[in-house]
């Protein structure tokens, strides 16, 4: 794991002292809301329907069990005893006073954390697939180039004032979890012709108002060039990018007006400029960092007791189907500890349950944890003789929901219970398709399903990319929801298509009933999943399903 | 072409506590949107506007929003209104769970 030098902590603590200057001055008047707002904004403290939102970094999704600890004392001391795991690898505190917002900031840079550019039009948490440095089908650890990211651009001079904000994604993976072509810089490692390994660079991609599948920048990039052309494509995008109008000013849209060949041939340049002044120096930084992300010490022992608890319990071979992944060192799985236990609050989990989980990470895998951008939690590296401790353990604290990649496996952004943005609800649509599914006791025989539900056009929920999109509006004062097909998140990325005019919110769930329903009906077998007969079969027999006899009666919309 | 005047009131949220508040008749800002006083002139809507907006040490982002008379004070139009005088449904937790 990555652990701060002086410099980092150094320039952590400063930032959290001078915040606490600025509240004390806010609530002592001498600064007005209007000064103080971008302040606070740097700082990820957001104000929201209810209350202050504090908003903290998770670089790339790695977290030790001293950290998950102190998330815990976080939620407990200054919230309502939980915290929210978003999309983009934060995590979300709902409930904090103004004044101890320094306190918690502190609390954060004392395990190596912080709120820093989590807001504001800045290059934000660089994501990282959920599984780096364990999953079986990588070819490296993208964490290190993640981290070398996060170095350069934090406090980076001249990206502090973007056009708009700058996610980056990056996987060490071909087979692409971290939604890397729904990003202004998706980074997907593969290997040339010679086997070396590199990146695919795509730039451009985006959900919210206008989605975009990124497109591919540079089919292979050295991993030595990565940094200066990054670099180069930030430096692009901020001098070309629209500031005169935010709808416009995401990269995406510089992309499309532009064209590629333009912003290509621009990059390069720019790459080339740049390219000397790098001389080595983030190569030997990268080579430092590479030393704090070695792999941990794995074991050898018997699977033997692996294999006879999942003959001997339904229930154990039943998660370890649905929440195990190939791990690539032998002996080992991922596991991914669901905290959508149907009708839960997708991404929510409890102090008690962070501590259960840091607890886990220490017993039996290697002190590490990742947050996935599906809004679950990873125990990256469990070795197969252990699979039965952990499941029982937790069982105890009623997270062995076996139902990641399953129907109630939903993201949801938070939407009007919490987002000041938000059109309309979204925890509870995801709430309510996850009990119905549970009582219907059909979610197993459904299989691999993502649902995915935003409450406003920022698309924070990725409803673009869920095979079942939920996009939750405004329309003349009540909640209404319009339904996407089709989407897809990983490499073969598309965005998903609309179904039609929207539901109330009282249609809604019945309406995915519909959808799911139709699906069992028409898919040509057990194996077909959901995407795969939308692919086969196309919209309309979704949409005869959706709207029963009354197809033509667009009024609804 | 003006729109006719609709029913307002005056809310914000709380400058330390995050919570929301409205303004009322005899100018506190109160957790209970019941206590809110309902305007129904506009040159007076502005007026009060101002004075909301004079407090920023008290209160942040205040704004007028539609709303209509009850039994015990004014209610919400809109749905968004209305979550601000409960708080979240997915937990019972802010002002459901205060009264
Ligand atoms: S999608 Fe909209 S409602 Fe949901 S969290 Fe993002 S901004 Fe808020």
């Amino acid at each position: 794991m990555y652990v701060y030098n002086d410099f980092d902590e150094k320039f952590v603590r400063e930032r959290t002292a001078q915040f606490r200057g600025q509240v004390a001055r806010r609530i002592d008047g001498s600064l007005t809301e209007d000064e103080f707002k971008p302040l606070r904004l740097m700082n990820g403290l957001y104000l929201q329907l209810h209350a202050y939102m504090l908003r903290v970094a998770i670089p790339y999704g790695t977290l030790s069990s001293t950290q998950m600890d102190q998330l815990a004392y976080l939620a407990e001391t200054y919230d309502k005893g939980y915290g929210h795991f978003t999309t983009r690898q934060n995590i979300q505190y709902n409930w904090p006073k103004l004044a101890d917002v320094p306190d918690m900031l502190d609390a954060l840079a004392d395990v190596g954390m912080h709120a820093i550019q989590t807001s504001g039009n800045t290059i934000r948490n660089v994501t990282a697939d959920h599984f780096a440095g364990a999953a079986a089908d990588e070819i490296e650890d993208p964490r290190p180039v993640a981290e070398l990211l996060r170095q350069w651009s934090t406090d980076h001079p001249e990206f502090q004032f973007l056009p708009r904000k700058f996610k980056i994604a990056i996987t060490g993976s071909p087979n692409d979890r971290a939604v890397t072509r729904a990003h202004d810089i998706g980074l997907r490692m593969v290997r040339n012709d010679a086997g070396e390994p590199g990146f695919e660079v795509i730039v451009g991609g985006g959900l919210g108002r206008t989605p975009m599948v990124g497109k591919v920048l540079r089919d292979f990039l050295p991993k030595a060039d990565l940094l200066p052309y990054v670099e180069a494509i930030v430096s692009v995008y901020n001098l070309l990018g629209r500031r005169d109008n935010k709808y416009k000013a995401r990269i995406k849209i510089t992309v499309h007006e532009n064209g590629l060949d333009k912003i290509r041939e621009l990059v390069d340049a720019k790459f080339e400029q740049i390219k000397a002044g790098f001389a080595g120096f983030d190569q030997q930084l990268l080579a430092q960092i590479e030393q704090h992300f070695a792999a941990p010490a794995f074991k050898q022992a018997s699977t033997a007791g692996f294999e006879a608890a999942k003959a001997a319990n339904p229930a154990f071979r039943s998660w370890s189907d649905t929440n195990l992944t190939a791990h690539k060192a032998d002996g080992y799985a991922i596991v991914s500890v669901s905290i959508k236990k149907q009708g839960a609050t997708p991404g929510d989990a409890t102090a008690d349950q962070m501590r259960v989980l840091a607890q886990l990470a220490r017993d039996y895998g290697h002190d590490e944890l990742r947050i996935s951008h599906e809004q679950n939690v990873i125990l990256p590296h469990v070795h197969k003789s252990d699979l039965p401790a952990v499941y029982a353990a937790l069982r105890e604290a009623d997270l062995a929901t076996a139902n990641i990649g399953l129907i109630s496996d939903i993201i949801a952004c938070p939407g009007m219970d919490y987002c000041a943005l938000a059109t309309a609800r979204s925890i509870p649509v995801a709430q309510e398709i996850a009990t119905r599914f549970d009582e219907l006791k059909l979610e197993h025989e459904i299989g691999p399903l993502k649902i995915k539900i935003s409450g406003c056009i920022n698309a924070c929920g990725h409803h673009h990319v869920g095979h079942i999109g939920i996009l939750g509006l405004d329309r003349a004062g009540v909640e209404n929801y319009q339904i996407t097909l089709g989407g897809d998140g990983t490499e073969d990325a598309v965005v998903g298509e609309r179904a039609g005019p929207g539901f109330a919110y009282d249609e809604i769930v019945p309406a995915i009933e519909r959808i799911v329903l139709a699906y069992l009906e028409l898919r040509a077998s057990d194996e077909e999943t959901f995407l795969q007969a939308y692919r086969r079969v196309g919209m309309a027999p979704f949409k005869a399903a959706l709207y029963p006899a009354q197809e033509d009666k667009a009024n609804a919309a | 072409m003006s729109r006719a005047f609709t029913p307002k009131v005056i809310t914000a949220n709380r400058l330390l506590e995050g919570d929301a508040v409205w303004l009322t008749e005899d100018d506190r800002w109160s957790p209970d949107m019941a206590q809110a006083e309902l305007i129904d002139d506009e040159a007076h809507a502005q007026i009060r506007l101002l004075h909301a907006q004079g407090q920023p040490d008290v209160v942040v982002g205040p704004y007028l929003v539609d709303a209509k008379p009850g039994d015990d004070g004014p209610l919400p139009t809109h749905f968004r209104e209305a979550f601000r005088t409960r708080g979240p449904s997915n937990y019972a937790h802010g002002k459901q769970a205060e009264v």
